[in-house]
């Protein structure tokens, strides 16, 4: 009798797509309804979280490089803007988020904003410490060689802190792509989008398929880094193979 | 400002409370990890082995997202302290774990020649000089995953509660004035603890050790310490 009736008045519950048995039980992780939905649902955040983390350290970069230098040339910068970033790294990036809403609205402004005070500590530290490690020797054959202190700068001190400024960019890289998913916390931009809308919908595929997403990229790009730096700096293999 | 202030005063039980909780969520995820990661930072520090086996874990660890991490133990475990505490110990672990095994690892070589040639044995070596002389360095690694378990303990709020978090993911309740006052209690809790382990760090450091400045402040530049080439195979 159901049967006949349901047969003439058509399907009352809206049609969703092939739901299968997985989503239907939803289960922790569907991988048909992931790789159904990878184009739309995932794709177009994971291009949103590089861009994220690609701009924040890019800008976070260059200003601690730039303070970096400052601080490297006269000393007493260093301790100020240490202590600045340090206290930055203090501060929840959830709450930090929230914080500089009513002051630079919802939006990349906001997110980029905190995202880059996350990075200044570390690239600023990695950098000062890169240059500050620099052997005296070194210095010393660059100005015996009639280098002036702006060539020695560029020829010979940054580029033997060029190990020390990679470590930094690769400890950088993969906290900004952490934080970058709470930025979805005030707007949904990035990884953390689906988190956060799953984790209120209880959709667990979503949220389980954004967290892997989101592990996967910032493994990636911290085995990527690995890979940038054994091209940037050839000498440090040849040496440590050679000892 | 003066909302600030009256929050303060108007919500003071409210504050203390969560920042007991607060502080309970950090501490679990603290002690798992110094339990797991100091043991064996010092071991194989001691060994001279698997320097490999230790940074590249704590490579791994750090590059997982703590809000991946608590979505994920989400759908296994439900509403749980589990969440948090699977996240808080990936992100403590690295520090501890790396600084214990570097400063082991690099103990004067000389020093512990010393000590066996004054016919120490194995435990006298390690309990007598190794750890002593590396003490200053693994406080650094301590202090950083105490600042970074409190300052991510709010993500807690998100799935399972407990702690400022409550206070600070729930602005329509609380207002952008609450976020802001919770958030002033986790820095100064994250200032304070810090503080504490580095009165620690001054007492156990043998006091002939000459310690350089840079292992007192907040993040130790315990990445660039490490000869680039041992960072991955």
């Amino acid at each position: 009798m159901n049967a006949v009736v349901f047969a003439q008045g058509g399907p009352v519950i809206p049609n969703f797509g092939r739901g299968d048995e997985c989503i239907r039980n939803n289960g922790n992780f569907c991988l048909h309804w992931f790789l159904d939905n990878f184009g739309d649902r995932f794709w177009p955040r994971m291009v949103e979280h590089i861009e994220l983390t690609a701009i924040a350290l890019v800008i976070g970069f260059l200003i601690s490089f730039a303070a970096a230098l400052a601080a490297y040339r006269y000393a007493r910068l260093e301790l100020p803007f240490a202590n600045v970033s340090a206290l930055f790294y203090t501060i929840p990036s959830i709450a930090l988020f929230q914080i500089l809403v009513p002051i630079t609205g919802i939006g990349w402004t906001t997110i980029e904003l905190a995202l880059v005070s996350y990075t200044l500590l570390i690239l600023f530290r990695n950098t000062l410490t890169g240059l500050k490690e620099v052997p005296d020797e070194a210095k010393e054959a660059a100005e015996g060689m009639g280098l002036t202190r702006r060539q020695s700068l560029l020829r010979v001190e940054l580029p033997l802190a060029v190990p020390a400024i990679i470590a930094g960019v690769r400890v950088a890289t993969v906290t900004t792509i952490s934080l970058a998913t709470i930025a979805a916390f005030i707007t949904p931009l990035g990884l953390g989008a689906p988190i956060f809308s799953a984790i209120q919908t209880g959709a667990n595929t979503e949220f389980v398929a954004a967290s892997l997403l989101s592990i996967a990229l910032a493994l990636i790009a911290d085995v990527a880094i690995v890979f940038a730096q054994r091209m940037l700096t050839p000498w440090v293999r040849a040496r440590s193979r050679a000892t | 400002m003066s909302d600030l202030v009256n929050f303060f005063g108007d919500n003071t039980s409210l504050l203390l409370n969560r920042t007991g909780a607060h502080l309970v969520i950090a501490a679990i995820g603290l002690v798992i990890s110094l339990v797991i990661a100091l043991p064996a930072g010092i071991w194989l520090g001691h060994l001279h082995k698997g320097s490999l086996l230790a940074i590249n874990i704590s490579n791994v660890l750090r590059a997982l997202p703590s809000l991946a991490l608590i979505a994920i133990s989400l759908a296994f475990f439900g509403l749980s302290r589990a969440n948090i505490t699977i996240a808080l110990v990936a992100l403590a672990i690295p520090p501890i774990l790396t600084n214990a095994y570097t400063a082991v690892d690099g103990v004067d070589p000389d020093a512990v020649e010393a000590a066996r040639g004054m016919g120490m044995r194995e435990r006298e070596v390690l309990f007598g000089v190794e750890l002593p002389l590396s003490w200053p360095l693994i406080f650094a690694g301590i202090r950083t995953a105490s600042v970074y378990v409190i300052a991510t303990a709010p993500l807690a709020a998100l799935a399972g509660g407990g702690g400022l978090g409550d206070i600070i993911v729930n602005q329509p309740t609380y207002k952008l004035v609450g976020v802001i006052a919770a958030t002033i209690v986790t820095v100064a809790l994250a200032f304070v603890i810090d503080g504490l382990f580095g009165v620690i760090q001054r007492a156990v450091t043998p006091a002939g050790l000459v310690v350089s400045r840079e292992l007192h402040t907040i993040v130790p530049p315990a990445e660039s310490d490490l000869p680039a080439d041992r960072v991955l195979a």
